[in-house]
């Protein structure tokens, strides 16, 4: 369980790593930011840079920021700084809820939000969180810097569209108006496991009404993403029970889960029903 | 194989070594600087026996390479108790309470609980429960583990009062 023989590579300033990731990448150099993925991997022997960048020397990209009504994350940015204290309304709150179920405390400890999202692993919370509320990334390199939205940045299993040469500079959030609803729930087999489905649900209730609706669904496709059919069901109607549970089946029929696992669309409607039932504020048994 | 010299503070006293940079903190605080305290289990972040502090914070020596704690400051389960003659009070609260059977998982559990307890020092049971929810008992003694650590954390508490 040893990772395989590497260069490393503890660049000082971000141009630095910038120049480096451009050299390196088309010779298998990749980023190390928390390393919580990557390094079992090595050790596991199914990654295998031949160059590590590290990014941790660098300063300043452990920064939350809150303006413009978004929440800035900075690449260095570990799970375990996502607290309620430090983002203002419903987000802090959902993002407090959802950090609570990534693996264990010390692996939050040392683990990046945006190592998660360039890892893109199907089950990971916070990519789930960015393709519900609709995220964007910041994707930097030595020639420039773009914007990606998370429709377009998750693009299958473990894949983005972040070029080799290309860090994850940041993310931005979207913060949540005082008053907006949502409900997160996921099912694993163990605590702090991979989960086996997830669903985050964040809805606008006024006068008693829908307003607007997103259903995200993690771990079950091969990339997290917003289920439109079952959102429009939704939009203008009251939430009740009965609505729910009939949003929840329709989401279910549109999944398109990557393995045959029987137990996977049932775990899916039931995360997804469970999550509505916790935006809309009702008893779901 | 590239190496690199670092230099680091580990329970309170400076190293300067020589690590493979493909090593991790784990086998250079057993290998290199003879700490063997630090048990490894699983090498791949799931067992959490490795876990040590990293200025301060819990993490996993598997998971952390040895030249990424270049500067910084490294406590293991030997850098635990406060003197050669006194126990840190989680240890003497498992030694109390049967919070260990073989003692392979203990220098995680005593580090994650140091961690825990300090940003949590009035915990449930419950949450002490899913704070060592990363770190796995084969003898399965988690109950003694419990009851170590609420009694741990009222000792703490008292002697701060």
């Amino acid at each position: 369980m040893k990772p395989p023989p590497f260069h490393y590579h503890a660049p000082r300033t971000e141009a630095e790593a910038l120049a480096l990731l451009a050299e390196l990448a088309p010779a298998e150099g990749r980023i190390l930011a928390g390393g919580q993925s990557l390094v079992p991997a090595m050790a596991l022997r199914v990654a295998r840079p031949l160059h590590l960048i590290d990014i941790n020397g660098l300063p300043g990209l452990d920064r939350l920021d809150v303006g413009d009504g978004h929440l800035r994350i900075g690449p260095l940015v570990r799970h375990a700084m996502i607290r309620r204290e430090s983002v203002p309304g419903p987000l802090g709150a959902l993002l407090d809820k959802v950090r609570g179920h990534i693996a264990h405390l010390p692996i939050r400890t040392r683990g990046t939000v945006c190592g998660s999202l360039a890892n893109a692993d199907p089950a990971s919370e916070w990519c789930l969180v960015v393709a519900t509320l609709g995220g964007e990334m910041t994707a930097r390199s030595l020639r420039g810097e773009r914007a990606i939205a998370a429709e377009d940045f998750f693009q299958g299993f473990m894949a983005t569209a972040l070029e080799p040469d290309e860090l994850l500079a940041g993310l931005r959030l979207p913060l949540l108006a005082d008053g907006t609803r949502w409900g997160f729930h996921e099912f694993s087999r163990r605590a702090g496991d991979y989960a086996q489905a997830a669903s985050l649900v964040v809805m606008e209730v006024r006068d008693g009404v829908v307003l607007a609706a997103r259903i995200g669904i993690g771990a079950v496709e091969d990339r997290p993403r917003r289920l439109p059919e079952a959102e429009a069901l939704l939009i203008g109607r009251a939430p009740t029970a009965e609505l729910l549970r009939q949003a929840a089946a329709t989401a279910r029929a549109t999944l398109l889960p990557t393995d045959d696992d029987p137990t996977r669309p049932a775990l899916a409607e039931a995360m997804i029903r469970r999550a509505l039932a916790d935006a809309a504020g009702i008893a779901l048994p | 194989m590239s190496t690199r010299r670092i230099a680091l503070t580990v329970n309170g006293t400076r190293h300067e070594a020589e690590a493979p940079v493909r090593q991790h903190l784990g086998d250079f605080l057993r290998g290199t600087l003879g700490l063997t305290g630090t048990h490894l289990g699983c090498e791949h972040g799931v067992c959490g026996a490795c876990t040590v502090l990293l200025d301060g914070r819990a993490i996993r020596a598997c998971l952390v390479l040895a030249v990424q704690a270049e500067d910084r400051a490294v406590t293991t389960v030997e850098g635990l108790a406060p003197s050669p003659e006194a126990l840190h009070p989680l240890q003497a609260a498992f030694c109390a309470n049967h919070g260990l059977q073989c003692g392979f998982c203990t220098p995680g559990m005593l580090t994650t609980l140091e961690e825990f307890l300090r940003d949590c020092p009035d915990p449930t049971e419950e949450e002490v429960r899913v704070a060592i929810s990363g770190n796995l008992c084969r003898c399965t003694g988690y109950d003694s583990i419990v009851a170590a650590t609420m009694e741990a954390a009222r000792a703490m508490r008292e002697a701060a009062a």
